[in-house]
């Protein structure tokens, strides 16, 4: 079932359409990749979600239910363009924005101690914004973001700005948050963020959603009959009788084996190609070699423009 | 669960605890209280040295005329002496020489005060009023009447002494006073006019601030951005109205003490006295004398004329107006700060803003010579301007249902242009990088509501 679902969606602004008739649904428990090139509208439909501002046509389902004001202490958010008050100190920012996410003081209080204990960033708490650096205030956003334990997470873009070292910790923290029951939605740009941490994917562009579906699903529906080859011994006579039926991409020799990438036309398959060649040499893998996602945007984003 | 009262303690707590609030606060009434008493400490802190004059008479007319003063002593030199004042005067000890070469009343200019510094003002009106004086009684006494001493007398008791009076419905006499009723109506006008400016401006720093930091889309994500929008503007109203009444309890402080301090002996100076020091000339300063003397710095006489105003419903109109002013003003204000991305783009959408403010001030000025003419009275019902045109007009009795009126029309505008400036800001705080234009704003106003 849907955690959260949105049915044909408009918003238009002012005869720019934004969002044309959109339909999103992200399964519960799950780590969603909201995809689409840049001013695609996937920012829009963030903020629908999040009502700060409402859609023209269509509706948010939320939890099996009509989208409803109340839902705000539910949700975290984490915009892409972020920022704190700089002249005002770390503890009491964090307080202040997570009682307007309908926490108590003591509660919020008490969970930030947790978090800056875990980070280890205590000394942090009476120093204004202005004296962090950018990766320090990224840091005390996140934490903001997840404190009330929202049961639906949304970040955009929440790498930018993280050194590798914080971003793999910021990954794991997001990994930790799945496990603890919590819905995320997860808007990037960055490809292989999404291989590695999405299940399903949306991609939108121009006011559409133009692909849908589980990542594994979607690289498979866009496999290119690629497969990698690993072989050694009479090499001359396997590229000749590989290349009367296939097209070889590309080689290169790994640890004494030869590394063979090998298009193959529609009608065979891989154990077609292995019979061709099993007499000649040995071979040490294969494998097939399924698209990555940067290359499946960027194809599905230019076949969308014609 | 509304969260304004939330955001409204954070922009309250973080001004009033900023140093800026603190000195303002603390300098307002210590420059206010200035005003009133650095004349009357100006009359402490003269010059308390004994000046000596020396006089070098030629024409022999004047000896002992021109009277010693508690701070003036005047000596009379032989005419042999005149050469070694002026060749050694530095050596003399003298503070000045005086001398005059012929009969006054035939060449009036052969008088000269020498010094070897600048001499002061209250040195020369001494000797030209002793002279004056003196020479008129000369010029009385040549013409030789019979009681013309007692006839000058007469002459010089010749008063005017109007008392404004204020008549009650029940026919009862209120003694009132114009200049107390123009000074409070001034002052009201003024700090209205101030305050809008002021707390205005912080509205739309304080909306700017949120816009370029970026927080301002997590704050949104939590409440509406109509409840961010009030509960700054009520914030920020707090901030102003804590403002005000520190500076009337604090200069109110400060002038009592000063007051039972500084001026337990002698009556409180009014302030003509410095205006009179400075302008030193005799007409004046002996109009000064009277009404220094006439409304001298009383509190027991001022407070029964502030008495007569109805100061318990001024009081409760002065924070209506102050208040509802603002409120009409800020969200205008809010809106600017959510179009622009830095403070130099401000200008061109302040100006509208700040016309019908600079306007009503000057109306105002109008109003406290003519508090009941045609312009005035419109200008004080008309939303934008009544927050300073009504104030300075309520000392003079407005009829009660103007009041009514001209507050359920501010009522009724406040409304007005939060509803319309919401609408602006809801889309102008997420806009970014864009150049706004009127028209511009226009299409953010008619994007839909929900």
């Amino acid at each position: 079932m849907s955690f959260l679902e949105a049915r044909n969606v408009v918003k238009d602004y002012s005869g720019y359409l934004a969002l044309d008739h959109v339909n999103v649904a992200v399964p519960h428990n799950t780590i969603f990749g909201l995809l689409g090139p840049n001013g695609a509208g996937k920012t829009t439909l963030i903020r629908i979600i999040n009502q700060i501002t409402g859609p023209d046509k269509g509706e948010i389902l939320f939890d099996g239910r009509p989208l409803k004001s109340s839902d705000i202490s539910r949700i975290g958010y984490l915009p892409e363009e972020r920022g704190l008050y700089k002249k005002m100190k770390v503890g009491e920012q964090a307080l202040y924005l997570a009682q307007l996410k309908g926490m108590s003081r003591a509660d919020a209080l008490k969970r930030l101690k947790f978090w800056f204990e875990k980070y280890e960033i205590q000394p942090w708490w009476d120093k204004k914004v202005e004296e962090l650096s950018k990766g320090m205030a990224q840091k005390i956003q996140f934490i903001i973001t997840i404190l009330h334990k929202p049961s639906l997470l949304i970040f955009d873009e929440p790498f930018s700005g993280f050194d590798p070292i914080n971003a793999n910790l910021l990954k794991e923290e997001i990994l930790n948050l799945k496990r603890e029951g919590a819905t995320i939605i997860f808007s990037t740009h960055n490809m292989s963020s999404v291989e590695e941490l999405c299940d399903h994917i949306t991609l939108i562009n121009r006011g559409k959603a133009i692909l849908t579906g589980e990542v594994s699903d979607v690289r498979y529906q866009y496999k290119e009959n690629l497969v990698q080859l690993d072989i050694s011994g009479n090499l001359e006579q396997a590229y000749t009788l590989i290349n009367e039926k296939a097209e070889i991409v590309s080689t290169k020799s790994v640890n004494g084996n030869q590394s063979l990438q090998i298009r193959m036309p529609r009608e065979m398959d891989v154990n077609h190609l292995l019979k061709l060649v099993i007499n000649h040499c040995d071979i040490h893998g294969c494998q097939e070699i399924l698209p990555g996602m940067d290359d499946i945007f960027i194809k599905v984003v230019n076949e969308n423009k014609k | 669960m509304s969260k304004i009262p939330l955001i409204l303690q954070r922009e309250y707590l973080t001004r009033v605890k900023k140093k800026s609030f603190i000195i303002m606060t603390i300098l307002g009434p210590i420059l206010f209280a200035a005003m009133f008493a650095i004349p009357a400490l100006m009359h402490l802190l003269e010059d308390t040295k004994e000046k000596h004059i020396a006089i070098i008479d030629h024409s022999g007319l004047y000896e002992g005329r021109i009277q010693n003063s508690d701070l003036l002593i005047f000596s009379y030199l032989p005419a042999s002496e005149e050469n070694k004042l002026r060749n050694e005067f530095g050596s003399t000890g003298y503070y000045a020489f005086l001398s005059i070469d012929d009969d006054l009343l035939k060449r009036p200019d052969a008088i000269r005060l020498f010094s070897d510094g600048q001499i002061t003002i209250d040195v020369r009106d001494h000797i030209s009023r002793s002279l004056r004086d003196f020479l008129r009684e000369e010029k009385l006494k040549s013409f030789e009447l019979e009681g013309l001493d007692h006839i000058m007398g007469e002459i010089n008791n010749v008063r005017v002494n109007i008392t404004t009076l204020k008549l009650g419905q029940d026919g009862t006499e209120k003694e009132s006073s114009t200049e107390i009723a123009m000074i409070v109506s001034m002052l009201f006008a003024f700090m209205s006019y101030i305050f809008i400016f002021i707390y205005g401006t912080q509205v739309l720093r304080g909306v700017m601030e949120e816009k370029t930091s970026r927080i301002v889309e997590v704050i949104i994500s939590s409440v509406k951005p109509f409840e961010l929008m009030m509960g700054k503007i009520i914030g920020i109203a707090l901030v102003a109205l804590t403002q005000v009444v520190l500076w009337i309890v604090f200069t109110f402080l400060i002038l009592t003490v000063l007051k039972t301090v500084v001026f337990t002996d002698a009556p409180m100076p009014t302030r003509l006295d410095g205006i009179e020091a400075i302008a030193g000339s005799q007409d004046t300063t002996a109009q000064m004398e009277e009404l220094a003397a006439s409304t001298g710095f009383n509190y027991g006489r001022i407070m029964e004329m502030i008495n007569t105003m109805n100061p318990v419903t001024t009081l409760i109109l002065f924070v209506f107006y102050f208040i509802g002013g603002y409120l009409l003003y800020a969200s205008l204000f809010a809106a600017i700060g959510s179009a622009i991305d830095n403070e130099t783009d401000s200008q061109q959408f302040m100006f509208p803003v700040t016309i019908p403010i600079i306007i009503a001030l000057y109306v105002a000025m109008a109003a406290f010579r003519n508090p009941h003419s045609e312009l005035v009275f419109w200008f004080s019902m008309i939303p934008f301007t009544s927050p300073i045109v009504m104030m300075a007009r309520i000392p003079f009795d407005v009829p009660m249902w103007q009041v009514a009126l001209s507050m359920a029309l501010l009522v009724a505008g406040f409304l007005f242009t939060t509803w319309f400036a919401a609408r602006i800001y809801r889309t102008g705080i997420l806009m970014y990088g864009k150049k706004v234009n009127y028209k511009e704003l226009w299409k953010w106003f008619r994007y839909s509501t929900r």
